[in-house]
C-alpha cells in the first residue's frame, strides 16, 4: 500500500503519521504543498496535522487552496482514499472534501489530552479494524475543534451512517459529540483525535493503530 | 482603490468569543449588553477598476467561509 503525506509550511505531525502508516506496512511519500501531482499509484493521502500557514485567516483555509490540495480534491473525487487528522480534518472541511466547518472550542481553550471515543461505525476501511460501539482512548491538540454543520448536513451523517467516532465527553462543544466523520462513499475520514499519536506501547496506548492497520489490510487487497 | 470587507458568524452559530467579551463587559460593570458578536475586517487595496464581482469571488473563494460566515463589502 502507497501513502503519500501532505507537508504544509506548520505541519508539524506529518512524520507521527508517516511513522504510523509505515509501522501498518505502508509506504510512505512525503508531498511538499507547493507540489501540483501526487506521485503515481497511491492508494492513500494523508492530510496531516499542525498549523497549515500559521492558522491564519482561518485554520486549514490557506492550506486548502495550496497547489497540492487540487489534487488531494481530484483524489478524493476520483475515490481514492484519505485521512485528514486535525489540521488536516480542518483542510478536507475548507476544501469541501468533507461537509461542516470547525469552530474555536466551546471553552475558549486549547485541550491537550487523552480522551475516550466511542467507534460509532466499523463500515469503512479505517475503522473496520475497531468493534461497533467499542470505546478507545487517543489524545486531542486543538484550539478550533468545535465542529458545526446546518442541521440537514448532521441528520444525513447519521442517517448515513457516516459518524465515524463521537467523544465521550464532549470536550469542544462539537455537534452531536462529533469526533470525525466519513465522506459519503465512506473513502475519506475527518478527525480531530490523534491516531497516530497513539499508535505504539511507547505513546502510552495502541487504541489508534487499528486505524492504520485497517487502511493497510484494505488497500492491499484493494 | 480599497475596499472593506466585513466577514460575521451566521445568526445561530455559538460564538464563543463574542460570548466572552460580553461577560467581560458584565464584570465591568456594563449592564444589559445582550449579546456580542465578533467578526473581522480585511482591508483590501486593489487595482483600480476592480468590480465587485471579482471581489465577492474572492470572499466566497478564500476570505469567508460560507458555511458559518456571511460578509458584506464595502468599496471605500
Amino acid at each position: 500500500m502507497h501513502a503519500a503525506v501532505v507537508v504544509f509550511p506548520g505541519s508539524n505531525c506529518d512524520r507521527d503519521l508517516a511513522v504510523a502508516l509505515e509501522r501498518a506496512g505502508a509506504r510512505v511519500s512525503m508531498v511538499w504543498h507547493k507540489d501540483t501531482a501526487m506521485p503515481d499509484g497511491v492508494d492513500l493521502i494523508g492530510v496531516p496535522g499542525g498549523f497549515s500557514f500559521g492558522d491564519y485567516l482561518r485554520c486549514g483555509a490557506i492550506a486548502a487552496n495550496s497547489p497540492i490540495c487540487r489534487a488531494v480534491k481530484d483524489h478524493a473525487d476520483r475515490g481514492g482514499y484519505v485521512l485528514g487528522v486535525c489540521n488536516g480534518f480542518q483542510i478536507l472541511t475548507e476544501t469541501r472534501v468533507l461537509p461542516g466547518t470547525l469552530l474555536r472550542n466551546a471553552g475558549l481553550k486549547y485541550i491537550c489530552r487523552a480522551v475516550p471515543l466511542t467507534v460509532v461505525t466499523t463500515d469503512s476501511a479505517f475503522t473496520c479494524s475497531y468493534d461497533a460501539g467499542q470505546t478507545i482512548t487517543v489524545p486531542i491538540a486543538h484550539h478550533d475543534g468545535n465542529y458545526h454543520a446546518d442541521a440537514e448536513t448532521l441528520r444525513a451523517l447519521t442517517a448515513e451512517d457516516r459518524i465515524a467516532f463521537r467523544y465521550g465527553d464532549n470536550p469542544n462543544g462539537s455537534a452531536d459529540d462529533i469526533a470525525g466523520i466519513l465522506s459519503p462513499n465512506r473513502r475519506v475520514l475527518g478527525m480531530m483525535p490523534h491516531p497516530e499519536r497513539m499508535a505504539e506501547a511507547a505513546h502510552g496506548g495502541t487504541d489508534g493503530a487499528a486505524i492504520f492497520d485497517g487502511l493497510v489490510k484494505q488497500l492491499e487487497h484493494a | 482603490m480599497k475596499a472593506r470587507v466585513h466577514i460575521m458568524l451566521k445568526t445561530g452559530v455559538l460564538d464563543p468569543q463574542g460570548e466572552a467579551v460580553r461577560h467581560a463587559l458584565g464584570s465591568l460593570g456594563f449592564d444589559g449588553v445582550n449579546s456580542v458578536r465578533q467578526g473581522k475586517v480585511i482591508e483590501l487595496d486593489l487595482k483600480d477598476g476592480t468590480d465587485e464581482a471579482t471581489i465577492k469571488d474572492m470572499c466566497e473563494r478564500l476570505l469567508a467561509n460560507t458555511v458559518i460566515e456571511s460578509y458584506r463589502v464595502e468599496i471605500l
